[in-house]
């Protein structure tokens, strides 16, 4: 390194003397660029032009998954696997939030009821609760108020006797709206939470 | 005889010595950083034609520089793109020639993004950033699924990272390392990934019931700090860079967008307060929650903690989104400088990149905090967001 230090000036100091003195036209130092995709970074080499993409997604790796719930905790997400998905069963149940808020309006109690009486009434049932908002937050904020948003409606079916196992939240945030317009109107309709209702895989 | 030896190391210590003493002497106008208010250095540019002057223009602009006539100018570019980068930069009042280079190899662009360091280097001695790169998310529409990216700090030479077609979110870069943190829903949940840039592999780190995302990596590498809601509402947690050694850090109503302080101490977040919204940090192993001023710049989000510690840059939602800056000891209230959202610092600790609506779209930007100057970057098609700048 000390070398480096030494020569490298020295060189540079070769090259300003010359180019003051009438070299303007030939620069004296040349700087390769090695490769043409450089390290961003740090450390490594670079290498080649292009990234390698993704591999394929294992099923479940890493480490720490689904650690035991408990106290409020969200359910396990591996006991809602391989569950079907019906959306249609309480579309028409969707509950609404005023801006920048996940609190419960009264006028919903009878979405919720329903809801829950839903899954009273197949105890194989499960319920995704999925919360989204309008898109006038940024997108992190956004994604943690949809997930209040169906945490929410998790605490307040709780309440109404759903056992909060059976129940899996989902935040698409401004992701995911109902309606893809820009004004009130359309802001009113995504600040929602959806309730899926979830059937065990073997359909019985 | 002895005039010129002096005059010639003088020279050749200043364009080498990024923090040298020396160095400093020749940096006259960079020294007075006042927040967005601060006057660029003059700089003129003759000779380049096309991509080689469009890179320098961009590169300069973006750290302090305002192009004008020579005239005008302090520092005097001029030079060539013809067959490569070849080029000279002059300070006129101190009539000398600070660096006079070609250059080769790789393309125009890279030369040309080289040659804008090197000048960087000679009139301020500080590192430029021309040559670092970024991370961020871009969807086809503005909302919906999407893909993360890597590109040029400016915005060329994107290359899609995933083909999730799923909604994905938050990039975040290992430091000094090609790879990055960042939340894709592909299997039907925000789960936070680790993806290697080198080998293309990745390993799922964070995938509880609920939320998981805004990873972001701790300076040293080892740590990540995140959003969880699995203990029932969204909260920040930090774990090993492997999703091991899990722990519950804040216990707000609503807590998001974690962002490390340089020294790896603290963890700076969006949090709430009595019903307001405000930024917060709380030491990274734990403890007290200090509330963050941020006096004039109402609902902060999106913090980020420059990397030499002075500075933290966030979103303020005021009917639009503005980005701000606000010096990290609380000692000023912050600055308002540009509309838009997203900010992540460069390595310079002067330059931001951030997203900007431009109709119904998000595009990626460049902005000097100090001149307020700000770049578009290279278009790409749809909507780009969540810049996250390499370091």
């Amino acid at each position: 390194m000390k070398l480096n230090q030494i020569v490298f000036p020295l060189a540079l100091a070769l090259a300003a003397t010359l180019a003051t003195t009438g070299c303007k036209h030939q620069p004296m130092k040349v700087t390769p660029i090695p490769g043409s995709q450089a390290a961003p970074v740090g450390d490594n080499g670079g290498g080649g032009n292009t990234l390698p993409g993704a591999g394929t997604l294992p099923p479940d790796n890493g480490a720490g998954m689904n650690t035991t719930p408990g106290g409020g905790n969200t359910a396990a997400l591996d006991t809602f696997e391989g569950m079907v998905k019906d959306p249609a069963a309480l579309a028409a149940n969707t509950i609404h939030f005023a801006f920048d808020s996940a609190a419960i309006k009264k006028s919903e109690d009878a979405n919720l009821s329903t809801v829950a009486q839903a899954l009273a009434g197949n105890a194989n049932d499960k319920l995704l609760i999925e919360g989204n908002c309008d898109e006038r937050g940024t997108e992190e904020y956004n994604r943690a108020l949809g997930e209040r948003r169906a945490l929410a409606a998790r605490e307040a079916l709780a309440k109404l006797g759903v056992s909060p196992d059976r129940i899996r939240t989902i935040s698409y945030g401004k992701d995911k709206p109902a309606d893809p317009g820009h004004d009130e109107s359309a802001w009113a309709k995504n600040r929602r939470d959806d309730f899926i209702l979830l059937h065990p895989k073997t359909g019985v | 005889m002895k005039k010129i030896i002096l005059a010639v190391l003088t020279i050749g210590l200043a364009a080498v010595a990024p923090m040298g003493a020396r160095a400093q002497e020749i940096n006259i106008q960079s020294e007075i950083n006042v927040m967005g208010q601060t006057k660029p250095i003059p700089i003129s540019l003759s000779g380049f034609t096309g991509e080689g002057a469009e890179v320098l223009k961009f590169d300069l602009t973006v750290q302090g520089f305002s192009f004008v006539t020579p005239d005008a100018a302090q520092y005097l570019v001029s030079g060539s793109d013809a067959g490569g980068i070849t080029g000279s930069l002059t300070d006129k009042f101190a009539k000398r020639v600070l660096l006079s280079r070609s250059y080769n190899g790789a393309s125009l662009r890279r030369q040309a993004h080289a040659f804008a360091d090197d000048i960087v280097l000679a009139v301020t001695g500080k590192k430029g950033i021309g040559q670092t790169k970024i991370a961020f998310k871009s969807q086809p529409s503005g909302y919906g699924a999407g893909e993360i990216y890597v590109a040029d700090f400016d915005g060329a030479n994107a290359q899609r990272i995933t083909t999730d077609n799923a909604i994905v979110a938050k990039p975040a870069w290992v430091p000094g390392r090609l790879a990055l943190y960042y939340t894709s829903y592909a299997l039907d949940n925000p789960d936070i990934f680790y993806h290697s840039l080198t080998t293309g592999q990745r390993r799922k780190i964070a995938a509880y019931s609920g939320l998981n995302t805004s990873a972001a990596v701790s300076p040293d590498g080892a740590k990540i700090a995140m959003v969880l809601s699995k203990s029932g509402s969204a909260n920040i947690w930090v774990c090993n860079a492997d999703g091991t050694n899990l722990k519950q850090l804040t216990y707000g109503v609503q807590d998001s967008s974690p962002c490390w302080s340089p020294d790896g101490e603290w963890i700076c977040f969006a949090t709430e307060k009595s019903g307001s919204r405000r930024l917060a940090k709380i030491p990274a192993g734990g403890g007290t929650v200090q509330y963050l001023k941020t006096v004039g710049a109402p609902n902060p989000t999106e913090p980020d903690w420059s990397p030499d510690g002075k500075w933290i840059a966030f979103t303020s939602q005021m009917g639009d989104f503005n980005i701000c800056v606000a010096p990290a000891d609380g000692s000023a209230p912050p600055t308002l400088l540009v509309g838009g959202q997203n900010p992540s610092w460069a390595p310079n600790s002067r330059t931001l990149v951030f997203n900007r609506s431009m109709g119904y779209r998000q595009v990626l930007s460049v902005l000097d905090v100090f001149t307020k100057q700000y770049k578009d970057c290279v278009r790409a098609t749809g909507s780009s967001s969540q810049p996250a700048w390499a370091k």
